[in-house]
């Protein structure tokens, strides 16, 4: 188990209809990994997501999930979603909401759940902390709060991987410190992909550092290479101003507003 | 005023029509409920006036038109609802296009068939006071299939309304759910269409689930209130349409949009207490 890899992606290129997207990304995880993407808006990061959760085919290139077809493997993966803000109208309780985390694929099977059911539910708020707040409505809550539950959601799917998509996107900064922690822990037994444009925040927490923009370079370090910066922004101002003041940056055109 | 009531309803048909209100009440209730979480309200319009065709053309042919409105609106619920899943902007238009085509078929139909037509005026505005026993029978299937199938599936029904992403990365048979739901939307819409006439089964199935979403938080409690809002505005509008002689549709529905601007005005008093 210790070398086969959670996530492999090889020489995959993907996209809507005829516009590509992801261009010959390959990539590989494994079960100990922490790993963080960065890249702009618009760079594909959503794709490769919706990629790795069989949401999205490859035109070309293959990718396993637990060294499965995604929509096979994605049972493995526990999806932590960006919070839409139309969500915040539904109504609907924290406990309701990671309980989706249990339902089983048949329709007529969720009828009732079972007492380990609800026992795995307290269990993934009670990690999250988020217990005190079962009976709330997910409206009441703070972003933090919200991201919580989200991952108390995925972790009661019992996964072997957690997919983070711009986990930080609507936090608070000390929030967002906490919930960086909370990951640090999972990490001990559940791989961790996220992803953001938040280079900051991932540069402290995460093991290892890649970028995506169209192409992903990822060499299983933390070292944020030219190369990243290189397809990663078309500007580094970003980078400059979020910090890493310790980074030579490569020079670039001037001018260019990132984003 | 007890008296007067039990007068009112000493006419059989208005015993008829209190019925199948209550049926009708039910099915509104759930499925309106899921209509306005779903933001498919647009889309339950196409269905309802796509339904119209059927009328025109089971009429036509000779045959029941509850039968044609049944029809041509489980289908059209695929249909747009296949559309919908695909692209929400895209099916914006395709809504448009049925419920105009729908009209216009039904109107086209009606017209090359000769004879007395003021009947078919009453799936337009709804004719709760002519209910056949055949009618309430209907009624009360369809009110019991909707409430099975959402007793049975609730907890997908919740997860695919709130989060469909996540309900097909967990392999939840969204399609399957999602379908099934416009397909009890086509028969709800249905159903209505007899008591309150198509162009205003969009506010029953959307206002009741409207005002009970303020005071409450739940699915469940939201589709029970709905439920008894809607039979409430129905039994009143029966009561009212009765002793002022002016139609049932449109009092129901006016008593219904009176609560609404109330819960309208509950709503902006409750945030401004909160802050």
């Amino acid at each position: 188990m210790q070398n086969k890899a959670v996530i492999s992606i090889k020489n995959l290129w993907a996209g809507y209809d005829s516009d590509t997207i992801l261009e010959d990304v390959s990539f590989e995880m494994f079960q100990e990994d922490y790993v963080g993407l960065i890249g702009p808006n618009g760079g594909g990061k959503t794709t490769l997501i919706r990629v790795i959760l069989g949401l999205v085919k490859p035109d070309r290139g293959t990718i396993s999930v637990m060294g499965m077809e995604p929509y096979q493997g994605r049972k493995h993966i526990g999806y932590v979603p960006q919070f839409q803000v139309e969500d915040k109208q539904f109504p609907i309780s924290v406990w309701d909401v990671v309980a989706m985390g249990r339902l089983r694929p048949s329709i007529f099977a969720n009828f009732r759940m079972s007492s380990s059911d609800k026992q795995a539910i307290e269990t993934a708020l009670d990690q999250t902390g988020m217990l005190e707040f079962r009976n709330r409505t997910m409206n009441e809550l703070s972003g933090g709060q919200r991201q919580r539950v989200y991952i108390s959601r995925a972790l009661v799917t019992e996964p072997k991987i957690l997919l983070l998509d711009e986990p930080t996107s609507s936090v608070d900064s000390h929030s967002s410190t906490q919930l960086y922690d909370l990951l640090a822990k999972l990490n001990d037994h559940i791989a961790i992909l996220l992803i953001s444009h938040d280079l900051t925040a991932i540069s402290t927490y995460v093991k290892t550092i890649g970028c995506v923009n169209r192409r992903l370079v990822y060499s299983g370090t933390k070292e944020i290479t030219s190369d990243m910066l290189d397809i990663a922004y078309e500007c580094p101002v970003d980078l400059v101003a979020h910090g890493l003041p310790h980074r030579v940056l490569p020079s670039h055109q001037e001018g260019h507003q990132h984003d | 005023m007890i008296e007067q009531l039990s007068t009112i309803f000493s006419y059989e048909f208005m015993r008829n029509a209190l019925l199948a209100s209550m049926w009708i009440s039910l099915a509104c209730g759930i499925v309106g409920t899921l209509v306005v979480l779903n933001r498919i309200v647009s889309l339950s319009g196409g269905i309802a006036h796509a339904a119209y065709g059927g009328v025109g053309l089971a009429y036509y042919l000779g045959q029941d038109p509850m039968l044609g409105a049944l029809l041509f609106s489980t289908v059209s619920a695929l249909v747009m609802g296949t559309a919908h899943r695909k692209s929400k902007t895209g099916a914006d238009t395709l809504i448009g296009v049925m419920w105009s085509i729908g009209m216009a078929v039904g109107i086209i139909f009606i017209s090359l068939t000769p004879g007395y037509k003021a009947n078919l005026m009453s799936y337009l505005f709804g004719s709760i006071l002519a209910v056949s026993s055949n009618d309430l029978k209907l009624m009360a299937l369809i009110a019991f299939v909707v409430l099975a199938f959402v007793i049975l599936s609730y907890r997908s029904l919740l997860a695919i309304s709130y989060d469909e992403t996540f309900s097909t990365v967990r392999n939840v048979q969204v399609n399957l759910i999602y379908l099934s739901m416009l397909v009890l939307i086509g028969l709800t819409v249905v159903v209505s269409m007899r008591m309150v006439g198509l162009i205003l089964v969009i506010a029953l199935l959307s206002i009741p689930p409207a005002v009970a979403r303020v005071f409450l938080k739940d699915m469940r409690g939201i589709m029970l209130l709905s439920f008894i809002l809607s039979a409430i505005f129905c039994a009143l509008g029966l009561v009212i349409s009765f002793l002022t002689n002016i139609q049932t549709g449109p009092v129901i529905i006016l008593l219904a949009s009176t609560a609404y601007l109330i819960s309208l005005l509950v709503r902006q008093l409750l945030t401004a207490k909160r802050q």
